[in-house]
């Protein structure tokens, strides 16, 4: 496995994956944490959905995350393109053939791939963690936040737990995109109803049926990733995500073990 | 483990839904030697290639690959080199860098990568990226990677395609210098000529069945030779292919030239036929059949 681990690393690390990866990510967490801060007192919001966030609330112990928790799901979906696309990419190139020729289990190739995407994963949240909470610090004088709760024990535990929210969270929602990449071997088509689903589809059955959102698969790994809400529990919003993971990849590793590989 | 013969496929049958790809399949492949694989397009050359492979299963039968049922790839795999329905690398990657990640995954050294870059004759091109590749040096590429593993079984299919002469000339050395040094070579192409000159063995499919596995010599000796017959006038013609038809031979003329099929050692009683007739022959050529002829001849004209 860790030969194909390594492998793996060779491509995720090449200039035209890596470097413009982990700049949208870090651009992207970039313009939500500068958005909550100078439109700290915009009548129409600062942060997601138009929901407004006072200054009194970014001062408290947990603020110093709450731009990073916002672009959470946005990191998941870039974390969904980028795993579809590493293992569809495969049956398009045709390049499968030249792994399994090299390495015969498919299960290790499999496990291989994801472990280097789930990695390659913690290096874009980890990456837009120091954006999101370096430009928090920078901001926060301007617009009024106090830092002081920001560094206390509480503070570093409400880091250290988005952190680990964040990472659960993107590398659920790149499990869906390795899943729908597996089913469909084809990146384009992977990657667009990923996204689609995610969010349109999404939005709009929340948006008109009842409950919706506490059972879509992309709203409980968004829920996860802010620490649970009102509405949907961290908790079950993680005993979801799981079990609808745990269902994909069963399904999509079958899949990839019994298929023959005529691509 | 001992083993004389590199594959050996038996009643191998491949069925999508009700369209066979390869039917009882029943063939052998010498240690050490070149093998050609040759049938027209969607013969089911590829197929069987990927079920030796391990990249499909066969619905029936079995085959065994450097000793090894194709149920465990794993067992040989590493001794296995092979390209298969041409080169699949990372065009975003350099051919160094598509090298590099099948000598990790294969957990060969870093070393072997342009020691084979230097062998295909890619030096100074490996940085650059795939998708920049002309077809020849894709192809180039390919046959590299599957020299990775130093191979004691080399699986080829059309390796010379997009490869100018010198390119096509190039493989056909290289070919010849692995199975000098012990590598099986198992190569599929429709280059019949080029086939020919470098392989000993030969299987060939039609419509996914197996028409002929064994020697080229004992293929073309079961084939009817011919000797060509040209009068030195042309109006002689007719009257020679009676003298000929009546000594018990079939024979029919094309562009002025009598085309006699009879053993190439029957030219002296051609002659002697001719001579007897008062005719004068300005040439008498005994013709062995061409491979590529041989494989029109059997699988129906097709190409």
């Amino acid at each position: 496995m860790i030969k194909v681990l390594r492998a793996e690393t060779r491509k995720l690390r090449r200039p035209t994956l890596a470097l413009p990866t982990l700049f949208a990510a870090m651009g992207l967490t970039a313009l939500t944490t500068s958005l909550l801060y100078l439109l700290i007192d915009s009548p129409s919001g600062n942060g997601r959905e138009g929901v407004r966030v006072s200054a009194e609330q970014l001062s408290l112990s947990n603020g110093v995350v709450y731009s990073f928790q916002s672009a959470a799901t946005l990191l998941g979906v870039i974390a969904l393109c980028v795993f579809a696309a590493q293992t569809a990419q495969e049956y398009t190139y045709g390049t499968l053939r030249n792994l399994l020729l090299r390495e015969p289990s498919r299960m290790r190739i499999l496990l291989g791939k994801y472990v280097a995407m789930s990695i390659f994963a913690f290096v874009i949240v980890m990456a837009s963690a120091v954006v999101s909470i370096g430009l928090s610090f920078a901001l926060a004088a301007d617009a009024k936040v106090s830092t002081a709760l920001w560094t206390s024990s509480h503070g570093k535990l409400a880091i250290a737990h988005a952190l680990g929210n964040a990472l659960l969270s993107t590398i659920g929602f790149g499990t869906l995109g390795m899943i729908l990449g597996l089913i469909l071997r084809s990146p384009i088509t992977a990657i667009s109803i990923g996204v689609i689903w995610l969010l349109i589809v999404e939005n709009l059955l929340s948006a008109v049926v009842k409950n919706a959102d506490k059972w879509l698969p992309g709203m409980q790994l968004s829920a996860v990733a802010t620490g649970g809400s009102l509405n949907n529990s961290y908790s079950r919003a993680l005993t979801i995500a799981l079990l609808y993971i745990f269902i994909g990849s069963v399904t999509a590793a079958g899949l990839f073990k019994r298929r023959d590989v005529t691509n | 483990m001992v083993y004389e013969i590199a594959i050996s496929v038996s009643n191998l049958t491949k069925k999508y839904d009700e369209q066979v790809a390869v039917s009882d399949a029943t063939f052998e492949v010498p240690l050490g030697t070149i093998c050609g694989f040759v049938g027209p397009n969607g013969s089911g050359k590829t197929t069987t290639i990927r079920m030796l492979l391990g990249l499909i299963k066969p619905t029936f039968g079995s085959a065994t690959v450097l000793g090894h049922s194709i149920n465990n790839p794993e067992k040989y795999l590493a001794q296995v080199g092979a390209m298969i329905e041409g080169p699949a690398f990372y065009p975003a990657l350099s051919g160094e860098e598509n090298l590099h990640v099948l000598a990790t995954l294969g957990g060969f050294p870093g070393s072997r990568v342009m020691e084979l870059i230097d062998t295909v004759g890619l030096t100074g091109r490996g940085n650059s990226k795939f998708k920049n590749y002309s077809l020849g040096m894709k192809q180039r590429l390919g046959i590299a990677a599957a020299l990775l593993p130093d191979p004691k079984l080399l699986i080829l299919d059309e390796p010379t395609n997009g490869l100018d002469p010198a390119g096509i000339h190039e493989i056909r050395t290289l070919l010849r210098e692995l199975a000098e040094n012990g590598t099986t070579v198992f190569v599929s192409s429709h280059l019949l000529s080029e086939l020919e000159m470098i392989s000993e063995y030969l299987v060939m499919l039609r419509e996914g069945k197996v028409i002929f596995s064994g020697l080229i010599s004992d293929l073309l000796e079961a084939q009817q030779s011919q000797i060509l017959v040209k009068p030195e006038f042309e109006v002689d013609s007719d009257r020679l292919m009676e003298e000929i038809q009546s000594a018990g031979h079939t024979v029919e003329i094309k562009d002025g030239v009598l085309h006699v099929l009879v053993p190439e050692n029957l030219s002296s009683e051609i002659n002697r036929l001719a001579f007897a007739a008062g005719i004068t022959l300005q040439s008498l050529t005994p013709v062995l059949p061409t491979l590529e002829e041989t494989f029109f001849d059997m699988t129906g004209g097709q190409a």
